[in-house]
């Protein structure tokens, strides 16, 4: 189970990023943190697996306080993070990669297949440098693989759907389909699209740092979908925008 | 041959005891052992010292070796090698040079190689440096390639100095002909107080030639690189050239540039980066697992791969 207990993030100004954040995510569960741009939800996919660190609050796994640890120490006790914006290497190849996240004891046909379920071609990609030679599209699809390859007991996608084309995106909601029917641990996804919201066990919205609403998919989501105003958020509140 | 030369020739071209096909093994400014093969023929020099090595026309996929080694302080070599390659030929040349100090003096080797590529040959040139010993003398390695690219072949080098040479200053020049095509990748990584210089230049000079050069280094502690390139593209032809760096430490690295058109149709171009390894690399591959320092490691070994 992932606590996380009065998480706040101020930056310079004082301004809150994340303003008292209590957060209950049991083990198995596929949950999705929504809310507006700007709310909170990069920076605290970023709190849980490490690479901010909160100015007061605690983060517990299983009861253990992670806190303090750092991002390889949190990434060895199973939490995996796929970013927003995946990072681009000169040299080492999709194959390597792959070969870090899957361990070094995972066979060609189990590295193929990774690939192939983000429907990537994997004769075409595996040998290819992670450089600025892959589209937004194709670096996008190998990161979410990356996450995949890991099979860790916690999975964190920053807006996996950012850079994926409206074409690939029914095979990314299969993709995430998949993952949701094979409940080998929880994952976690930041995301704003209805299609995504759709497949959770759970939502969360974050909105201005704060934590506005969670629950069971069934209970939030036709709040979110309402035409007009959306009551988790007050800036939708104030100026009839949806979240 | 002695053992420390058996040991470079392992580090420099993959030696397990002996060569295939004809080669030439310099130890310490003399002739450890040489062979010819049918259509690859090795002869010494008469005026200097170093070798001719003439490649027949319409050799297919050979490959020769001239690895050179010097394997105690107080030596410096100096050798001339001249390959002469037919038209047509299809040939891979393993060069590279291993140095090791034993003691308070420098071990140096200056390499010496000119290609004259004829009409349609290909050729692939590796070499490989690598400086060894447990000696406070200095591990010098100068290598000098100049080559001349017939109409319509190809030269491909790739060059690797990865550890161990303290010093070394590197000039490659290559002029082509007609449709001749160029490809140079160095990979070069320098630490403690080292000092690398390479230097490229490359003469376009036949029609619908091309070169594409590119070096890839990473400097450590306080040494120190510097890099130039002069392309000078003189009829239609396109030239590339590329200087990529990773800094660490309190290490300089210098990319300089030149690019010369002497002629409306002569396309070149040139991209330099030079940084420290960016924090999101670090932290991705930390995400995965690694610790920083194991996260740095993979990171300069895929750069330099």
């Amino acid at each position: 189970m992932l606590e996380l207990r009065n998480v706040s993030i101020d930056v310079e100004d004082h301004k809150a990023i994340l303003k008292n954040v209590d957060l209950t995510i049991e083990d198995g569960k596929f949950v999705v943190i929504t809310g507006p741009n700007g709310g909170g939800k990069s920076t605290l996919a970023k709190v849980i697996a490490g690479i901010m660190t909160p100015s007061k609050g605690q983060i517990l796994l299983d009861g253990e306080d992670i806190t303090a640890l750092s991002v390889t120490e949190r990434a060895r006790r199973g939490i995996t993070f796929a970013f927003q914006q995946p990072v681009r290497f000169k040299g080492l190849t999709v194959r390597d990669l792959l070969v870090l996240a899957a361990g070094e004891g995972t066979g060609e046909p189990g590295l193929r297949a990774l690939l192939r379920d983000v429907g990537l071609c994997p004769k075409d990609y595996i040998e290819r440098e992670i450089n600025a030679s892959l589209s937004g599209g194709e670096i996008k699809r190998i990161e979410i693989a990356m996450a995949l390859a890991r099979k860790t007991r916690i999975t964190l996608f920053d807006e996996p759907e950012a850079g994926i084309d409206l074409w690939s995106f029914g095979n990314l909601i299969e993709v995430f389909g998949r993952l949701r029917g094979r409940r080998e641990g929880t994952v976690i996804i930041i995301s704003h699209q209805e299609r995504i919201l759709d497949i959770a066990d759970e939502l969360v919205v974050l909105a201005g740092g704060e934590l506005r609403a969670k629950g069971a998919k069934e209970d939030i989501l036709p709040e979110l979908l309402q035409e007009g105003a959306c009551s988790f958020c007050p800036e939708g509140a104030r100026k009839g925008r949806d979240c | 041959m002695n053992a420390i030369t058996e040991k470079l020739l392992g580090l420099i071209s993959d030696f397990t005891g002996s060569f295939k096909g004809a080669y030439n093994i310099r130890e310490d400014g003399s002739c450890a052992g040489r062979q010819s093969s049918e259509n690859i023929v090795i002869t010494p020099k008469t005026d200097k010292p170093g070798i001719d090595i003439h490649v027949a026309p319409g050799t297919a996929e050979e490959t020769v070796y001239i690895p050179a080694c010097v394997t105690h302080s107080d030596v410096e070599d100096l050798v001339y090698n001249d390959f002469y390659i037919g038209e047509g030929a299809d040939v891979t040349i393993v060069a590279g040079c291993g140095v090791h100090a034993d003691g308070e003096e420098a071990a140096t080797h200056n390499g010496i190689h000119s290609f004259m590529i004829g009409k349609g040959a290909k050729v692939r040139y590796l070499e490989r440096h690598i400086g060894i010993g447990e000696g406070t003398g200095k591990r010098i390695i100068n290598p000098v390639t100049e080559a001349h690219l017939g109409e319509d072949s190809y030269m491909e080098m790739d060059t690797t100095q990865i550890e161990g040479v303290d010093s070394t200053d590197r000039r490659t020049s290559a002029t082509l002909a007609a449709r001749a095509h160029l490809v140079i990748r160095e990979k070069l990584m320098t630490h403690g107080s080292q000092a690398a210089a390479t230097d490229f230049v490359v003469n376009l000079s036949g029609e619908d030639c091309s070169a594409d050069v590119v070096s890839r280094s990473v400097a450590k502690g306080t040494s120190r690189q510097v890099f130039r390139s002069q392309l000078s593209g003189n009829t239609r032809c396109s030239g590339h050239s590329e200087c990529d760096a990773i800094i660490m430490d309190r290490a300089s690295v210098s990319a300089i540039p030149e690019l010369t058109a002497n002629h409306l149709d002569a396309a070149l171009i040139h991209e330099a980066a030079i940084g420290k390894i960016a924090g999101e690399q670090l932290i991705k591959l930390m995400t995965l697992g690694l610790s920083e320092q194991e996260a740095e490691r993979k990171i300069i070994e895929g750069f330099l791969k």
